[in-house]
Order: C-alpha cells, then sequence, then structure tokens
C-alpha cells in the first residue's frame, strides 16, 4: 500500500506489521512518535502486542530483555540520552543472545542540549555487541526494520539489531512508501534457549574466567555468521518485494577516483554531491555505510576516500574514518553534521574538491 | 526538480500544508519530499517548510537554498523574514493576500485563503485554516492535479469544508 509517511512513522508500521508481542518504550524527541503510533496501533486494535509504557529507558530495555527471554518478539525505540541511559542494559541483551529490534533516532547528546542529528549516540554503543545499520530514506526505514527482525532472531545470530536513522532530517520529514505483504517473510520468533518453566535453568549467572571469554567469542562467531545472513535476508527481500539493499550503497564507485563515505542521509545527500562532482569531470562516487556493526569489507581500490563523521571521538578522530583507517585507507576525514550543523550536496562536492588524503577537517571550524 | 519553501506561523499548519502538496504530487505519479525545519519554535513564530517534488527518487535531505517557488501563508513574517532570500530567477511568489504585492519584480500570485477559510467557517483554537485551500492554490498553479489535491486533502482532514476551500482557492487564485 502507498503511503506518505515520516521516517517515524515508517518504522512503526514496519513494527505494527512485524507483529511484535511486546513493546516497552519510553518516549524521547525525536523518537516519540514511533511509540505514540505503536500506542495507538495497540490501543486501536491493529496490533496484538502489550504496550508497556515504562518510567526509563533502562527499564524499557529491562522488559525487552524479560520478554526475549520468554521467546518472544520484543521491540523498543529510542535516542541520544534515551540510549545511553539504557546501555547497561544493551549489553546484558546482546550478552543473553536476545533477538531484540530498536529504533534509535540519531541524535547529539548533551550539554548544551540538542535535539538535532548526529550519530554519536549509537557509535558510542559501537562495541555493545548489538548488529547496527543506518538508514537514508522513509522507506529504507520501514524495510529496514522488517529485515532487522529476521535478522536478529536467525539461528546463526541472535543478536539484538539497532536500526538508526536521523533525527528530524529522516524521522520528521515525508515521503512515499510502500507496505509490504509480508507473508511467511517472517516466520514466527524462536528463541532456542527461552526460558521453560517445565525444564528450569539459570540465566545470567557467575561465569568464571574459565567461560566467560567462549561466551565473548561466540558473539563474534555471530556476527561474522550475520555477513552471510544479512545478504541473504537481504536478497530474499528484493526477490520478494523488489526492492534491492546491500551492506554498502555504491553509486557511481566503479571507475571513481575519488569515493565519499558517509551514513544516514548524508550518504544519500553524498551522492547528489557525486552527481555534480562528475559534471564537472571529476570523476567522484558514493559509498553509503548501511551496515555499522558487523563492518562490511569494503575495498575502492587506488580511488581517494573522503569520509564524513556525523561524530567524533576525542583525542582520537572520527569513529567512521577509524574504520576505514583499519581497512588500510588513508581517508581525507571530514566532520560535518554535528548536533544538526545544515551539510549540503554543496558543501560535500567542495570537501571533495579540497581533499588533502590522510587530513582531517571540521567543517565550519577549520576554515 | 521542484523546490518550494513555505514560510508561515507555528500553528497555521504549514507542516501539514507541505505533506498534502507532497502527497498530492505522490498521488500524481511524482516523488515528494516535505520536510519541516524544526528548531525551537513555538505557536505564531515565523516557521518554513520545504517541499520537493521531482520524477526521481529525492535524495537532498538539506535545506532549500534557492526555490522556484515560494509560499507566504501569513504576509506578516515578511517583516521579519527575508522570503525572497537566494529565490531562483524567474522564480515565483504565491501569498495569502486579499490584492497584489510587489515581490521585487519576482511573478507574484495572490489568493485570500484566510478569508476562503473564515467564509466556512473554518476555523481552529481561533486560527483560521489556510493549508487546505493552499492545496487548492497550488492546483491552480499546475504543481498537483486538481483531483490529487482532492485526495490528499481527504486524507488529511474528514470535513468536507476543506476540499470546497480549495475549490474556491482554485477559482480565485490571481496571477
Amino acid at each position: 500500500m502507498l503511503m506518505v509517511a515520516t521516517g517515524n512513522k515508517a518504522v512503526a508500521t514496519a513494527v505494527k506489521d512485524a507483529r511484535p508481542v511486546v513493546v516497552a518504550a519510553y518516549p524521547i524527541t525525536p523518537q516519540t512518535e514511533i511509540v505514540e503510533q505503536i500506542a495507538n496501533f495497540v490501543e486501536s486494535g491493529e496490533m496484538e502486542a502489550r504496550y508497556i509504557p515504562v518510567e526509563s529507558e533502562h527499564s524499557s530495555m529491562a522488559a525487552c530483555i524479560g520478554a526475549a527471554a520468554t521467546g518472544v518478539r520484543a521491540f523498543t525505540a529510542t535516542s541520544s540520552h534515551g540510549l545511553v541511559y539504557m546501555c547497561e542494559m544493551l549489553h546484558w541483551a546482546a550478552g543473553a543472545r536476545l533477538p531484540i529490534v530498536m529504533a534509535n533516532a540519531n541524535r547529539a547528546l548533551g550539554p548544551g542540549w540538542n535535539i538535532w542529528a548526529e550519530h554519536s549516540d549509537s557509535l558510542s554503543m559501537r562495541d555493545t555487541g548489538w548488529l547496527q545499520v543506518y538508514v537514508g530514506s522513509v522507506q529504507e526505514a520501514y524495510d529496514a526494520t522488517l529485515m532487522a527482525f529476521r535478522i536478529a532472531e536467525h539461528d546463526d545470530v541472535l543478536l539484538p539489531v539497532m536500526v538508526n536513522l536521523d533525527g528530524f532530517t529522516l524521522t520528521h520529514i515525508m515521503q512515499q512508501m510502500e507496505t509490504v505483504e509480508l507473508g511467511d517473510f517472517l516466520p514466527p520468533c524462536t528463541v532456542p534457549h527461552a526460558i521453560d518453566t517445565a525444564n528450569p535453568g539459570g540465566y545470567g549467572t557467575l561465569t568464571p574466567p574459565t567461560e566467560h571469554f567462549k561466551f565473548r567469542w561466540d558473539i563474534e562467531r555471530a556476527m561474522r555468521d550475520s555477513v552471510g545472513v544479512i545478504r541473504e535476508t537481504e536478497a530474499e527481500f528484493a526477490r520478494r518485494f523488489g526492492r534491492q539493499y546491500a551492506p554498502v550503497e555504491e553509486y557511481r564507485c566503479e571507475d571513481a577516483d575519488v569515493v565519499i563515505v558517509a551514513m544516514g542521509t548524508l550518504g544519500k545527500e553524498a551522492e547528489v554531491a557525486a552527481d555534480v562532482l562528475r559534471n564537472e569531470g571529476i570523476r567522484a562516487g558514493s559509498a553509503r555505510i548501511r551496515w555499522f556493526r558487523p563492518f562490511p569489507a569494503i575495498d575502492f581500490g587506488d580511488a581517494d576516500v573522503v569520509v564524513i563523521d556525523r561524530d567524533y571521538s576525542f583525542g582520537s578522530g572520527g569513529i567512521l574514518a577509524h574504520e576505514l583507517k583499519a581497512a588500510g585507507m588513508a581517508p581525507y576525514s571530514v566532520i560535518a553534521g554535528i548536533g544538526g550543523q545544515e551539510v549540503t550536496y554543496d558543501d560535500i562536492a567542495g570537501f571533495v574538491r579540497n581533499r588533502i588524503p590522510g587530513g582531517e577537517y571540521w567543517f565550519g571550524v577549520s576554515d | 526538480m521542484y523546490e518550494i519553501r513555505l514560510h508561515s506561523r507555528g500553528g497555521q499548519g504549514g507542516v501539514t500544508a507541505a505533506k498534502m502538496i507532497a502527497h498530492a504530487a505522490i498521488l500524481d505519479g511524482k516523488y515528494a519530499t516535505a520536510s519541516p525545519f524544526y528548531g525551537a519554535e513555538r505557536r505564531g513564530a515565523a516557521v518554513v517548510s520545504f517541499i520537493r517534488i521531482d520524477d526521481a527518487p529525492i535524495r537532498i535531505y538539506s535545506q532549500i537554498r534557492n526555490p522556484d517557488l515560494v509560499i507566504v501563508l501569513d504576509a506578516s513574517v515578511m517583516e521579519t523574514v527575508d522570503v525572497l532570500q537566494g529565490i531562483k530567477p524567474g522564480g515565483t511568489v504565491l501569498i495569502n493576500s486579499p490584492h497584489p504585492v510587489d515581490m521585487q519584480g519576482h511573478a507574484v500570485s495572490y489568493v485570500d485563503l484566510t478569508a476562503i477559510a473564515l467564509s466556512l467557517g473554518l476555523v481552529i483554537a481561533g486560527s483560521p485554516i489556510l493549508n487546505t485551500p493552499l492545496v487548492g492554490a497550488m492546483a491552480k498553479l499546475g504543481l498537483v492535479s486538481v483531483e490529487s489535491a482532492r485526495l490528499a486533502i481527504r486524507e488529511a482532514f474528514g470535513d468536507e469544508r476543506n476540499v470546497q476551500a480549495a475549490e474556491k482557492a482554485y477559482e480565485e487564485l490571481k496571477a
């Protein structure tokens, strides 16, 4: 069905279609519309889920953990301060191998108080064991949320998935969106280690030094296996519903002399920048990183790389830039879009024209 | 790509106007994005929304710097905001006004949306509803089809007077 929806409504609609059994959430700008919509769906009977309004994000994730531990599909949404408030529980969700799906509206952290787009919130949760995907359109917010459930619940994965969308820039803009008839694309959720009252066992008990590392290695093994599950899920989604996705969305990269790497809406804006540069005779391409965890294998040959970070690791550098450096690249690291800073395709084209391989540039500061 | 910047005041329905215009364009088979700019707005503050319409999926998320069309829903915002900033050469202005307004040589269309809303009793919380008649004016400018305009309005509001208001604005728009 064709709809006109905000990014938030797209996520809420996908959650309705995925039919979770439990949704536990606490509102926060700019995510609030997601949980408001879901509460409406539950109230109107369009969704049969149990909606649990909790007193904090720490509790919303704790409630999702409890629900998923009984073997049912669970969802929550948050943003920024809400995400970091549930940090402890994020580790528990991944460590307990529970396939929870969460939407995160990417937003800056205070102080000063800022409600606009930034990736520092989710990237600061990088090492929790959650898979992370970043979307670039309203349609993709819907599609990625549906796929997130299938990927998280896959037997080879059983890890939680965070679907990230830029605060306001995507959560609050309206575009067209096609919903799908899911059919059996999303089979019933099964958690093999779900609590079984007929067969009591201990959960989250003391794990001695002789065992703990085995569980951590098992998370990493699942992360590595998730690469194939993501590809299989995206291929199956394309086969059934006609929309194609990949861990990295490459645009005009084949013959590019310079590739712009970014995430979220800036990754879409970068495609337009590539077109602008091509018209000037500069062979530019765009590579939008969708899956940040597991981080995809990327190789742009001899091309220069310009990476845009809407985030920063103080005392070190752009977080996405680090990933590219770890892959052996010497990118030109641009820090832009912090706290909703306006960045246009012309600005991005300017980053490319003025690139210094290996250098760092803070947009609006370095000049 | 056709780019529209809409100036209004918080509470006048500018965000819903942008959504209905984008929706009507989408029903016409085009791609569209409606993006309100969210700052620290309050009811009555000057606000701005953006609408992009194109034949291909829209990949631009930044604000519109060089609009093809500027819509002024409340002429009083011009006291504090330069509504013509960045307008394309040959760009046009649509203003809610009972009379023509000089816009530094730019082509101006005008229609009294406030009078239309009041004549039909379309008032919410003391404010006339300007956005549904605006969609009729957009149809008159040829940016969306009349049928899609009707559908988009009906999707947003159940009260049929909103469609009547759009039809009235369609008839009364002067260029």
